[in-house]
Parts: C-alpha cells; structure tokens; sequence
C-alpha cells in the first residue's frame, strides 16, 4: 500500500517534469519547423533581399518584406507611445493615491480589458477609431486618410496593452517597501517628489519588464490591427498611412493563393521573422532589465 | 523638575478600523535631551511616534482625534501643510531603508527636494552631516556609490544623516537599532548622545537597557494606553505605578 502511494508520488513527479520540459521546448520546435519550411524561399533568394525589399510581388515571385516588418513597428512604436504615459500614470494614481475603495472598485475594471476577445477591439477599432482618424484628425493634419491607418491599430492595440501593463506596473509598485515611501516623505518630500525620485526609480526595472510585456503583446496582435491598419502593402511614411503588419499578412493570406510558388514558403518566413523579432525584443529587455537594476541598487 | 515643552499632545486618540491604538493620551513632551518611550511590542509606541509627524495619515482606515501642539501648532489641523511638518523631524525606522541612489543623493536628497541647488553648498552640508552621523571617514572616497552595498550598520548612519541634513528639530527613532549588531548599535546611541543637547530626540525601545543608556525622560504605554511618565531617574529608581515596576521586572512584557 505504502510503496504505491510514494510510487504515485514519483510518478506524477515525473510527469510533471516532462510536460514542462515539453512546454518548454515548444518555442524552440515551432522555430525549427517554421525554419525548415521557409527554407524552399531561403534557397533561392538571400535573407537581405527579402528582409530589406519593399517590392512584395508573389505572382512576379517578388517577396519583399520590408513594408510588413515597418508596418508592424510602426503600430506598435505608436501603441508603445500612447501607453507608456497612459500607463504609469494611471498605475502610479491606483498605487499611491486612490484610496482602497477607488482602488478596489477599478483594477477588475481594467483587468477586465484583458479579457475582451481581440475582435471585439477590432470592430469598436472600425467603428469609433478609424472615422475618428478620418473626420477630425487627419483633417487637422490638412491631409486626408482613410481612417485606417497606423494610427487607429496604434490606438486600439495601446487600449488593448492598457491592462497588462498597468497590472504589472501596479504590482511593481506595491512591491516597492512602504517604509522606502516614509523614508522619503519624511524629509518634507511631497507624495509626488516621492514617487518622481524615489518609487519610480526603485520600480524601474518591473516597469520595464511590464513595458515589455505589453509590447510583445502588441507586436504579435493580430485581429484587432488587421481590421483597423487597412492592410497596404507599402513603407508608411507618416501615422496617418495604412499599414500591413506581419500578423496581418500571414492571417489575411495563409490558405489562400497557396498555388503560387514560394508563396507558402514566404508567408512561413514571415512568421519565422515574427518570432524572431518577440524573441528579439525579449532578450534585449532582459539585457536592460539587468543593466537598470544593477544601477540603481 | 520644570521642562520646556517642545510637542505637547492632547487627548490624542488613535484608531485602525475597529481598534483603538492610543487612547486618549496627554502629555507633554520636553526640549531637547532623549525621550524614550518604552512598552511591550504592540502598545501603541510607534503609532506614537509616527502621529508626531504624521505618517500614520497615509495608513488605511486610520482615524485620529484629539492634538499633537508641535511649537503650539496643532499639526492636525487640517489646514497645516504637512511637509513643513514633517521637515521638522527627522524618522528612523526599525530597518535603514536607504533611497535607491548614492550615499551622496541620499544625503543631498532632503536638502535638494528643498530647494537647495548650490553644488557648492549641497557638498558641504552632505560632509557635514556624514561627520555629524560618524559616517563621514568610512564612506569619502565612495560618496558616487550606491548606499545599498554599505553594511546595515553604516545605512542606518546614512539615514541619520540624511535626516539630520534637512535641519529638523527633532529626531524619531522607532527602534533604530533592532536591526543592528552590537558595535552598530553603540554608533547610533553614541551619535544620540552626542547630538542630545541641539535635538529633541524621541526614541521607541523595548530594550530597557537601551532606555537606561539613553534616556533623559521616560513614557511607558501598555495597550495604547499611557501609564507613566516622568524624567529617567524617577521612573527607573522610583515608578509610582505598580504596572511599570512590573515590567521593569520583566513580569510583564
């Protein structure tokens, strides 16, 4: 009876470590697949050419990435603008200021933003956001735009990193010793020169990090930007253009057109390249997040 | 024994949520010299401490009734501007909590939130009040280093300096060295006693020793409430209240 009871015990601690090796491991065979079908591309054209054309051709066999890869950091450089003051500021008003009722009262309130299907954001992105561009902003501007724009994915895809970040940034907050705050205000400090000099920079590397969060989020949207972006495939010059993000392409195009040549393999490139640059992102946040923190230690 | 009253405290009357932490303590708190307050963990000692300042105002549910006279001036008044207040004393709590900077900013982080923008003069007052806490010699050749890699001992230092740099009035203690070894403990109250005749300084002990080492007067609580109160030799030779004898005794604690 006793042997079966420890015998479970290891069992099911084996079985627990392979499913998070397993788990673990999924990044790098989803890398591997996509590499070896994106190789048929690969072995005609050189990675230059394609990362580094703007012309995206598939039936003359053009395969130029570039307007896709600018698309997408361009939505998310806009995203990224419009939540970061957006963010903290709202995260520092629910950690510091509101008082426990307001506080209670909001954060399901924001959490729940991250529960709402991205499509959703994409129609209330196409209804509100893209006429909202094309009556009152672009005019301001003197130019016109359709409305579907960088802009409008930038909007909607800030509103969409809203909660994660503020979520993270709020925990970070909190995690930062009360008596580090009375520290402060004890030398005549106000509650903001605390917060400038003192919760901030001792915050800094969480705020990164939920940064971060945020924008792999952001880079990797799909739906949502794929309704609002208007999907041409040019190098946007201003945030006012229509732009065709990676996720984008490979969602409107995977399925279709599969006949023509190459043109699975490029589509399977570009989310090779999509996964490559949230790697990317993620690897040189770390990079930061080590170098900050040593720094203010 | 006629005292000048520096804090005077009114019918102060404490209150988290549903519990009460002081009740209804009066008494007059004199000019410079060290005022230890003793008492069993719990009794209210620190929320003492903090509502001289205010800094119970920032916790949760707290609600407070009654005065605090700091100079004559009801500091509860809703229309006194609290930095003012609080510049007025320095805090050290239990654990050194050094500002995520350098030993320099710290020191300099009071006086510059001020106002103080002189470089000139922000060096001079940061020399000397690393000299006034006994830090000064240990840390001048790595004053750009982060004050995290000093030892608890020497933090503990820094933080006295770093309220002692905004020229307060009066120096808070809420068990400054509960956290500390030996020979850092004795750095802190040697720095006390050195400093007792320009500071009204107000320490919260549980280490009746401590309290005999340092004080010039003496508050016991128990349960939020005031007990005894009187100059140190009265309350360590000859205590009127027969709970204080007792935990002097050790009976209670």
């Amino acid at each position: 009876m006793d042997s079966k009871r420890l015998l479970k015990d290891r069992l099911a601690g084996r079985v627990m470590f392979v499913l998070t090796v397993l788990s673990g491991l999924l990044v790098f065979v989803m890398a591997i697949g996509l590499y070896q079908r994106s190789r048929p591309i690969l072995a005609i054209k050189s990675l230059r050419e394609l990362l580094f054309s703007t012309s995206w051709h598939p039936l003359k066999g053009e395969f130029g990435f570039l307007p896709f890869i600018m698309g997408s950091l361009w939505v998310t450089g806009v995203a990224v603008v419009i939540a970061i003051p957006l963010c903290l500021l709202t995260s520092v008003y629910l950690s510091e200021y509101a008082s426990r009722y307001v506080r209670e009262w909001t954060k399901p309130l924001i959490d729940l933003l991250a529960g709402i299907p991205s499509v959703i954001y994409g129609v209330w992105g196409v209804l509100v956001v893209v006429p909202l561009i094309k009556d009152h902003i672009a005019p301001l501007f003197g130019t016109f735009s359709s409305g579907y724009s960088i802009l409008a994915g930038g909007i909607v895809l800030a509103i969409m990193v809203f909660p994660i970040i503020i979520h993270v940034s709020s925990e970070v907050f909190r995690s930062v010793p009360y008596e580090l705050r009375e520290a402060s205000l004890s030398l005549g400090a106000t509650k903001w020169q605390t917060v400038k000099y003192v919760v901030l920079r001792k915050a800094m590397p969480g705020v990164i990090a939920a940064v971060v969060l945020g924008l792999s989020r952001a880079f990797g949207e799909t739906m949502a930007v794929l309704m609002v972006a208007g999907n041409v495939a040019k190098v946007p010059s201003s945030v006012l253009d229509p732009a065709y993000p990676l996720p984008a392409l490979i969602a409107n195009n995977y399925g279709e057109m599969l006949s023509v040549p190459l043109y699975d393999s490029a589509l399977l490139l570009a989310s090779l390249i999509l996964l490559a640059v949230v790697l990317f992102f993620n690897v040189i946040a770390r990079v930061v997040l080590i170098r900050v923190e040593r720094s203010i230690q | 024994m006629e005292f000048k009253t520096h804090i005077s405290v009114r019918n102060l009357n404490v209150f988290y949520g549903d519990q009460q932490a002081l009740k209804d303590i009066t008494i007059d708190i004199p000019d410079k010299g060290i005022i230890v307050i003793i008492g069993p963990s719990g009794c209210g000692k620190t929320t003492l401490l903090k509502s001289f300042n205010r800094l119970i105002d920032s916790t949760d549910g707290v609600r407070v009734s009654g005065e605090v006279l700091v100079d004559g001036e009801n500091i509860f008044d809703p229309k006194v501007e609290v930095t003012r207040i609080r510049k007025k004393m320095g805090l050290l709590s239990q654990n050194p909590y050094p500002l995520p900077m350098s030993i320099y900013d710290n020191v300099a982080y009071g006086p510059r939130i001020h106002g103080q923008k002189n470089k000139k003069e922000l060096g001079r007052i940061v020399e000397h009040y690393l000299r006034e806490s006994g830090l000064w010699e240990e840390v001048k050749d790595r004053l750009r280093s982060p004050a995290s890699r000093l030892s608890v001992g020497q933090q503990q230092r820094l933080c006295l300096a770093r309220g002692l740099a905004v020229e307060p009035e009066i120096i808070l203690a809420d068990e400054p060295t509960s956290a500390l070894d030996p020979k850092s403990s004795r750095h802190i109250e040697e720095s006390f006693l050195r400093l007792k005749e320009r500071y009204t300084t107000i320490v919260v002990t549980h280490i009746l020793r401590q309290a005999k080492r340092l004080a010039d007067y003496v508050i016991f609580l128990y349960l939020g409430e005031l007990i005894e109160h009187g100059p140190a030799e009265e309350i360590f030779e000859n205590p009127r209240e027969e709970m204080t004898r007792e935990y002097m005794k050790g009976i209670i604690s």
